[in-house]
């Protein structure tokens, strides 16, 4: 008989405190996947953000620190300073990245550091019930924008990768989502090539994964991704924005 | 007991701060206790500089100076800001190449030195300073110039080495105008 | 050992090279900027790192990444500088991370200005970040003493894991004064084995956290601190005294502060009053300790700052109401100078209110 599937070794067997129908567990389970696949495991130490992915630190099978709000990126910086051999990532929310964090990532990214952060959008704040990103969509209600997000009062979303896709020291961004099954595979595709670019030395890579929140969107699983598909990829197309030696 | 406590003051690239360092490195090699305390911040990028220098028989409580037992001046506006720091019976080494004003202290020694000619005359206007650092040492002879000559060697090495004769040469200069102005007095 | 004439700046940057201080993080802000500077140039000889971070922030994270992962890591600011880093100074103590934070401190509040000051004292001793957390705090008067306390601070703060951080101000960092640095310096380093440093898929996950969800797990931990705390204040409070047993009077002063006091005390000496010196080195641990050798009959305790009275709070837990507490300072980058601490001294001395 043989096994055709099993549970990754890059995750410890604990359960985690995801709510039903949440994409972060998927997220966690890819990336375990790329670090076990491409055999740097043991040679990993990530850093968990602040956010629904704060015990991040449980879950992944290696060594991680888990740091302040949105400071993943500096915290990563130093690790990977120190340890220029190990491979360094950071898994952070859309409230800990693109808001608290915003200086912490464009200055990673802008000095080349070579580490890999995995960023999960889901345009919403979740561990803390459901208040207003920079990356909810024009209308989207949550509990601190009870009517709808407007331009008028908050801007438009963020759009992080292109942002990031500007700086020459990140050298691999793209944009992906966990809706369905093929767009999975691409962004496991992705993860992979994103760790690929530290281990090549190039530079700092991104990936950017469109993840759903059920809990806060106030949907069934099945919904949220539909309306995942239909509001938020049309707002950030999934796709590439750098990718070296392409 | 030893304890002279000088502030230079000029413009930034009058070496003004080369002549605070040279006079605590000298004092530190004949074994005195010494301080130097440079200004700091947007008033060194507006042009002026000043230091404070303490030379002392005993450890320095403050390397601030409120009371000077000598001002050496090197521009204008400094004469007006720092006049008035020196003590009764201080001294004021005016640099009147540069110094066209006089001190309105009348308590206090005003020794002239022309340092911008006296270093071009020998080639090296850069010198003035160390014109000045002669003739503070002309009045205070605390430090030998030996000693001076021998922190020059170990701090102006390589394409800078070449100028040491001339500081020296300078710092000698210096000592003379001041003493033939003390011998006047 | 050869004497050196070194800024201050520069001679902290020295000595913690030589006390093992392998990676530097740090971000402009005057008057410290000699120290990074330094750092940019020697680390690289040494085979370290320097990094200029985006910001206080991200300097004092990468800290914390760095100090997580084994390394012996510094950062250095301005009072201002010092304020944007509480957030990692809280993280860091709550993970029990061992590293080196200088401050060469300038007047406040907000961006204040430029010139020495000590009131910070209160953000280093009672903590600008959120939490029961404390740090080793060491104010050298002198940068010879300055020197000495950045040789030692990772060894202390490696014994303990507890950050060390280095109280200076503007006048430690810019003034030259002669050092000796000495080359053999042989640091403690302490057993790691709580690092993160990548499993090699031979042993369980190392994590460094900082949350605790549960209130009894985090009562727990805070008591664990707090066990570490107790052992610094017996072990490491510092701390100069002369002359308290039989005196008129106590100056009590820290830092720059202190060495002005000392010809204040000449000065008041000439007058025929004896004062005593009380001279913290740790402010925290405080040495509390030292106020029982001062002379009951002593007219009372003046403590002078450049600060309008921060320590002070500290000298009034000392005495425990049995000396009555008098204040001077000078503020906002103002220095006092020796007439003005004396003529203090000697009123207290007479019995006149100050």
């Amino acid at each position: 008989m043989s096994i055709i599937y099993e549970r990754t070794n890059g995750l410890t067997k604990t359960s985690t405190h995801y709510c039903p129908g949440c994409t972060h567990g998927l997220v966690h389970k890819l990336v375990g996947e790329c670090l076990v696949e491409l055999g740097v495991l043991g040679e990993a130490i990530g850093v968990a953000p602040v956010g629904c992915g704060v015990m991040a630190y449980n879950y992944f099978n290696c060594d991680m620190q888990q740091s302040a709000h949105g400071r993943a990126p500096a915290v990563a910086t130093g690790i990977k300073r120190v340890l220029p051999d190990k491979v360094v990532f950071t898994y952070q929310g859309d409230g800990d990245l693109a808001s608290i964090g915003t200086n912490e990532i464009i200055h990673a990214a802008h000095r080349g550091e070579k580490i890999t952060t995995i960023f999960v959008n889901n345009a919403i704040y979740g561990m803390t019930g459901g208040q207003m990103a920079p990356t909810t969509l024009i209308g989207q209600r949550t509990t601190t924008s009870k009517s709808g997000r407007t331009v008028e009062h908050s801007g438009s979303p963020i759009r992080v990768s292109e942002m990031l896709a500007t700086l020459d020291g990140a050298r691999f961004i793209e944009r992906v989502a966990v809706n369905n099954p093929v767009n999975v595979r691409r962004a496991k595709r992705a993860i992979k090539r994103a760790f690929e670019t530290q281990l090549a030395g190039e530079g700092f890579a991104m990936v950017e994964v469109l993840s759903s929140c059920p809990t806060n969107w106030g949907m069934e699983p099945l919904d949220a991704l539909k309306w995942l598909k239909e509001n938020m990829i049309p707002y950030y197309p999934l796709g590439n924005l750098r990718n070296w030696g392409v | 007991m030893l304890n002279e406590r000088i502030i230079i003051a000029g413009f930034g690239g009058q070496g003004v701060m080369t002549i605070g360092q040279l006079l605590t490195y000298g004092g530190m090699y004949e074994n005195m206790h010494v301080s130097w305390l440079p200004s700091y911040g947007p008033e060194m990028r507006g042009g002026t500089a000043n230091c404070h220098v303490v030379l002392s028989g005993e450890p320095i409580s403050s390397p601030i100076i409120n009371s000077a037992t000598s001002v050496i001046i090197m521009n204008n506006p400094s004469l007006g800001k720092f006049e008035g720091d020196v003590e009764v019976g201080g001294d004021l080494f005016i640099n009147s190449s540069l110094v066209d004003l006089k001190p309105n202290r009348t308590d206090v020694e005003a020794i002239y030195v022309n340092a911008n000619e006296v270093a071009s005359n020998l080639g090296f206007e850069k010198a003035a300073n160390m014109v000045m650092v002669g003739a503070y040492l002309g009045r205070h002879p605390i430090i030998d110039i030996s000693t001076l000559e021998a922190v020059l060697v170990e701090t102006m090495t390589g394409s800078k080495a070449a100028f040491v004769p001339l500081n020296i040469q300078a710092i000698h200069d210096g000592v003379k105008i001041c003493q033939s102005q003390i011998a006047n007095i | 050992m050869a004497k050196l004439l070194m800024k201050g700046n520069e001679a902290i940057a020295e000595a913690a090279i030589r006390g093992g201080c392998r990676y530097f993080f740090g971000y402009p802000i005057t008057p410290q900027n000699e120290l990074p500077e330094y750092m940019s140039v020697r680390l690289g000889e040494v085979g370290g790192v320097f990094l200029q971070a985006e910001s206080e922030i991200g300097a004092i994270n990468m800290v914390y990444g760095a100090a997580a992962s084994g390394a012996r890591a510094m950062t250095s600011s301005s009072s201002p500088g010092i304020a944007l880093k509480q957030e990692g100074i809280s993280y860091i103590c709550a993970a029990q991370l061992p590293c080196v934070i200088v401050n060469i401190s300038r007047g406040g509040p907000g961006l204040g200005g430029i010139q020495p000051a000590q009131s910070d004292y209160f953000q280093a001793t009672r903590g600008g970040g959120n939490g029961d957390y404390r740090l080793i705090v060491y104010a050298p008067a002198n940068l010879q003493e300055a020197v000495d306390i950045t040789l030692e601070a990772f060894d202390i703060s490696e014994k303990y894991r507890v950050p060390v951080f280095i109280a200076g101000d503007g006048m430690i960092g810019q003034m030259m004064e002669p050092v000796e640095i000495p080359e053999g310096f042989v640091s403690q380093s302490a057993e790691k084995d709580w690092t993160t440093t990548g499993t090699k898929g031979q042993r369980a996950p190392n994590i460094i956290n900082t949350l605790y969800l549960d209130p009894l797990k985090l009562e727990e931990h805070n008591i664990k601190l707090d066990n570490v705390y107790k052992l610094i204040e017996a072990n490491e409070t510092r701390y100069e005294a002369d002359s308290l047993e039989d005196c008129d009077v106590v100056c009590a002063a820290y830092g720059m502060t202190s060495r002005i006091a000392r010809s204040s005390i000449k000065i008041a000496a000439s007058s025929g009053v004896k004062v005593g010196m009380l001279r913290p080195v740790s402010l925290w641990p405080f040495p509390y300790g030292a106020f029982d050798k001062i002379n009951p009959k002593a007219k009372g305790i003046l403590c002078a700052e450049m600060s309008m009275g921060q320590m002070l709070d500290d000298v009034k837990i000392g005495s425990k109401g049995r000396w009555p507490i008098h204040f001077y300072g000078r503020s906002g980058g103002m220095v006092p100078t020796p007439d003005e601490i004396a003529e203090q001294l000697i009123k207290i001395a007479e019995g006149k209110s100050v």
